[in-house]
């Protein structure tokens, strides 16, 4: 186990550093110049060599993408060259939305998507597995922005239950907080619990073949018992990678549904930054994100392996 | 015959129809303003109403169907054309280094929050069709290449495969003539998801203002312009997002059944 995880360790060092170059670069070629961009077009040439030296600009690649990077590693995303705050207290306070709305949905999504999954699974072929199926198809095809669209029409505009957008705050207390982040958290959670009930069917269905379940049953357990001591456990190994895999797409995903309902989340300040050419913020939210997506996948395969011996000995 | 296949193909075939017949024939003008019949309901005149500008809604869908059908086409065009060659190279030379490096290659990508990389690219290289498909395509490429991997490494292990070495053909030409038939069905149903994909994620971006730009219509767009008269106007949201669910629906169903039809083996095992 610990050969293993070293090895994962490894591999989640040279993922990030590649992550951190590629990121590096892009943001690198980009046209425009942020000095110009804040100063206007009627700045004096000196004026803009004074903004770019403090701003770093100045240095060489190497050298900037080095303090970049061993910054983040401090801690220290930099400071935003438009708001003049570090840009790791402006990622604080955003995700203190995000975070919550990606949590909330993935809470939502496994609510739903469990027991679909294994109601479609238990009654497969009959009525019901085809209805949950027919939903599940429906639900991937829904664009999770136009679900929200039709949430706010629904239930803020016309029955008035929840406010159409913006954010209470944590300080209004915990059931003012949530109930703003509901209708995102159902819009973002929708097409998320389609796939993962489909996984989950599809995974119990792989298990109920298996040999152990039929001695399951020949020991004397109903279907319902060997369905919920043994084929529920093994049907968990798919479900998890889906689940790793959701909670990133949850969080990116945030960025559009944040714009849909005007809440003050990191999706926003990205691009309330792009278009503010305020790049060092876009690259530390990038890189964030992306770095979230690689530690999750990784905690999930090493949770993995803990549950599951027989995946220790691949790589 | 199969349900499946045969429901998403029309409803796949029917998008298809209404791009192509855009170029053509559209009821209005879709760019043509008219102010004083602006937000008007789906009515005998205008089929599925009006937006605020009192372009005809109809004529906007058929050809915004056309970009959301060209920008999926060529990012998956992307990603087959360059991560099938790779998956093929990959599954050829399994084991060494080369495979190594594209395998890792390919986690990497798909490590990234795909969507967050496709705002990027489209923010700093500026907002457009162009800019978008390449967003969407890098993103098919290991999509591609995994399947195809997957597919040939079993194929390699086949006695016609030790025929053919036998026989004395390089691991290229047996890839090309041998290994690209027999997982081409594989390669068809992975194109028609990543192409319902593709329709869903231009939307989403055209959505947030990165993608085909005015006064190209496109889907997403269409969504975005509906977003704050949604309560006064709710036909200018459920037009397009409706013409966005049926063609991903009829994608996804015609993947299904033809993965079904295509390959026997799996309708035993599913069923």
């Amino acid at each position: 186990m610990l050969r293993y995880s070293l090895k994962r360790l490894l591999s989640l060092a040279i993922s990030l550093i590649i992550a951190s170059l590629v990121i590096f670069l892009v943001i690198e070629v980009a046209p425009g110049d942020p000095a110009s961009f804040m100063l206007g077009i009627n700045a004096q040439e000196d004026t803009l060599n004074a903004l770019r030296e403090e701003l770093g600009l100045n240095q060489s690649k190497l050298e900037r993408y080095l303090s970049w990077t061993f910054g983040m590693l401090q801690g220290d995303f930099g400071t935003s060259y438009t708001y003049r705050t570090p840009v790791a207290d402006m990622v604080q306070d955003r995700l203190w939305v995000s975070l919550p709305l990606a949590l909330y949905a993935l809470t939502l999504s496994t609510l739903i998507a469990f027991p679909a999954g294994i109601y479609a699974a238990a009654r497969r072929g009959r009525a019901g597995d085809i209805g949950v199926m027919g939903a599940t198809q429906l639900g991937i095809a829904i664009p999770n922005f136009w679900f929200a669209m039709m949430l706010v029409l629904v239930f803020a505009i016309n029955l008035r239950w929840f406010s159409a957008g913006g954010f209470a705050g944590w300080d209004k207390g915990t059931f003012a907080a949530l109930k703003s982040l509901t209708l995102p958290a159902i819009a973002l959670a929708l097409p998320q619990a389609a796939i993962l009930a489909r996984v989950m069917r599809s995974a119990l269905l792989d298990v109920l073949g298996e040999d152990f379940m039929r001695t399951a049953r020949a020991k004397g357990l109903t279907r319902a018992q060997a369905l919920r001591r043994h084929g529920l456990r093994n049907a968990m190994i798919p479900v998890l990678t889906i689940l790793g895999l959701q909670f990133s797409f949850l969080l990116a995903g945030g960025i559009i549904i944040e714009q849909v309902f005007y809440l003050p989340g990191l999706g926003r300040l990205i691009f309330q930054s792009i278009s503010a050419r305020d790049l060092i913020v876009v690259e530390s939210i990038t890189m964030l994100l992306v770095f979230a997506v690689i530690v999750v996948n990784f905690a999930v395969d090493l949770a993995y392996a803990a549950v599951d011996p027989r995946l220790r000995s691949r790589t | 015959m199969n349900r499946n296949l045969i429901f998403g193909g029309a409803l796949s075939a029917l998008m298809v129809l209404a791009a192509l017949m855009s170029f053509v024939w559209t009821p209005f003008e879709h760019t043509a303003m008219d102010i004083p019949s602006k937000l008007q309901a789906p009515n005998g005149v205008h089929w599925l109403g009006t937006d605020h500008f009192g372009r005809d809604i109809f004529s906007m869908i058929m050809v915004g169907a056309r970009t959301s059908i060209a920008v999926a086409v060529v990012a998956v065009g992307i990603g087959f054309s360059l991560g099938v060659p790779l998956g093929l190279w990959a599954a050829a030379r399994r084991g060494s280094w080369a495979d190594e490096i594209i395998m890792r290659g390919n986690d990497l990508i798909f490590a990234f929050p795909s969507l967050v990389i496709a705002i990027l690219i489209t923010a700093i290289f500026g907002a457009g069709a162009i800019n978008a498909i390449i967003a969407i395509g890098i993103f098919n490429i290991p999509v591609f290449a995994r399947v195809t991997r997957g597919g040939a490494l079993s194929l390699w292990a086949r006695e016609f495969i030790l025929a053919a070495r036998v026989s004395g053909k390089g691991a290229a030409w047996i890839s090309a003539e041998h290994i690209l038939p027999n997982i081409a069905n594989l390669l068809i149903v992975q194109a028609t998801i990543q192409f319902s994909l593709g329709i869903l994620a231009e939307a989403a971006l055209s959505y947030v203002g990165l993608g085909a730009q005015p006064p190209t219509p496109s889907w997403g767009r269409m969504l975005a312009d509906a977003q704050t008269l949604v309560s006064i106007a709710p036909h200018m949201a459920l037009v397009p997002g409706f013409a966005i669910i049926l063609t991903v629906l009829g994608l996804n169903l015609l993947g299904d059944g033809l993965r079904d039809v295509l390959d026997p083996r799996l309708r035993v095992a599913r069923s």
